[in-house]
């Protein structure tokens, strides 16, 4: 008997889940266009120009969405983390692996495009402001990972461990923010702060949100691409992977 | 409880038997504190405004230097893994192995600390809270520390990487403690500083012990 549900737990194989990234990244790949496209030209050629920023504040169309994927896709590293250590799944720890890189560019972009905006607004690259300074431990954790999964040489051992540390990071990350923010608070009073949005335009809030998606979409592609890299160096051996077209070719 | 005391007990033991260790990281701290005047230079107000956070970063680095060795020779001869098969659960070992690494690498600095703000002119009741900060702080840093080492465990560049995976972490730790001084100097009082490091201090005594007994059973795999 067929069941009705898809079976999940068939996914989490590596050999079944390779195919289904395969044929899903393009579609991941032209979302992820067609909202980047749409959401630019309303960034540039729609959003009004803004009252006291000048047209200098266009760069938040980059830089707050890549803030949000930086946070987003920690959460989901350890979520899969998380899930890896409950299930002792193989894909978890490959997910989490995959998902690390592409957190730290977006933590990096952010803070990149920040400093940007921070030269002509605040008359200065960087500030200690709560928010920048929590984004820069956030790419320091990032690292952390990163560093920790490549010193260890068996693959298993360093899904296990990165996902120890992922779920530490991120028991961390809103102690790590609050800390931050008082401090900021004690030392600087009342300073510069990014809170204090004006309100938006719409057409400004449709910018962003294109952009958020087409991030998503962008995310989630390059993660996929990376995971089925990963299956590949380390199932080099296996009977599915030997058999692959784009193997034997 | 025996076995919690009889492991504090022989780590502090062996801690003794090999005091180099300890001491390399007592005067590492101390003189970490001491370049920094000499440094920034002899002005006793700056001097009196970095003080808390130079005898802080100071504390962190120096709990730092002593962590690894906190796994490391008992994985090498194979006594913790004698200690993961032994009936008493691991998580009380590995508290156990944290308040001996407490008491050998945080609190000579805590005994140390007022004596080296007096290098930076800082009146009593700083004094006091700066001590009282760290005597709460310090046991923050083995804790979670104790994490770190157990992760990077026979690891390949374990030194660094450690700092890597920890200093990020001890951040809300380094707030807060020089926090306290300053606020108590701006006349805002210490105490909310306090609680907060003694609600971090009782967070990381309920979970870091799991984490770092984990980090172990997979280093042990």
């Amino acid at each position: 008997m067929k069941s009705r549900f898809i079976n999940w737990f068939a996914l989490a194989n590596p050999s079944s889940f390779y195919p289904v990234a395969g044929r899903l990244i393009p579609w991941f790949w032209l979302l992820a266009v067609v909202f980047g496209v749409a959401g630019l030209w309303i960034s540039f050629f729609v959003a009004p120009t803004d009252a006291t920023q000048g047209e200098g504040y266009r760069i938040i169309f980059v830089h707050v969405p890549a803030s949000w994927m930086s946070m987003v896709i920690y959460i989901v590293m350890a979520c899969w983390a998380g899930l890896g250590l409950a299930l002792n799944a193989r894909l978890s720890g490959m997910m989490a692996q995959a998902l690390a890189p592409t957190g730290a560019l977006m933590a990096f972009l952010s803070l990149w495009t920040g400093a940007l905006w921070g030269k002509p607004m605040w008359g200065a690259w960087w500030v200690w402001d709560a928010r920048l300074t929590s984004e820069l431990i956030l790419l320091f954790l990032y690292l952390g990972f990163i560093a920790l999964q490549a010193a260890i040489d068996d693959p298993r051992r360093a899904d296990k461990a990165g996902a120890v540390l992922a779920l530490v990071g991120v028991v961390n990350v809103p102690i790590i923010y609050f800390s931050v923010k008082w401090w900021n608070t004690l030392h600087q009073g009342a300073s510069v702060s990014v809170t204090r949005a004006p309100s938006m335009a719409h057409t400004m809030l449709w910018g962003m949100l294109l952009m958020a998606l087409a991030f998503w979409m962008y995310a989630i592609a390059v993660a996929l691409m990376r995971v089925r890299a990963i299956m590949l160096e380390r199932e080099a051996q296996s009977a599915w992977a030997r058999e692959l077209r784009e193997v034997v070719a | 409880m025996s076995a919690l005391v009889a492991i504090i007990r022989r780590d502090l033991l062996l801690a003794m038997r090999r005091k180099a260790d300890v001491l390399t990281a007592l005067f590492f701290f101390v003189i970490v504190t001491s370049l920094f005047p000499l440094g920034i230079g002899p002005e006793p107000t700056l001097l009196r405004k970095i003080a808390p956070g130079v005898l802080w970063v100071g504390a962190l680095l120096a709990t730092m230097l002593g962590l690894q060795r906190m796994f490391a020779a008992d994985h090498a001869d194979g006594t913790l893994e004698q200690m993961a098969l032994s009936p008493q659960p691991l998580v009380l070992l590995v508290a156990g192995k944290n308040i001996a690494h407490w008491m050998v690498a945080g609190l000579p600095l805590v005994i140390l600390a007022p004596l080296l703000g007096l290098q930076f002119d800082l009146d009593a009741e700083s004094l006091g809270v700066l001590t009282l900060g760290l005597l709460i702080g310090t046991p923050v840093l083995s804790l979670i520390g104790s994490v770190g080492a157990a992760l990077t465990l026979g690891v390949r560049g374990g030194g660094a990487l450690l700092s890597l995976l920890v200093l990020p972490l001890y951040v809300p730790t380094l707030i807060f403690g020089a926090g306290a001084v300053h606020a108590h100097a701006s006349g805002q009082g210490a105490g909310g500083h306090l609680s907060l490091l003694g609600a971090l201090l009782a967070l990381s005594l309920f979970f870091a012990p799991w984490a770092t007994t984990a980090a172990l059973r997979i280093a042990l795999e």
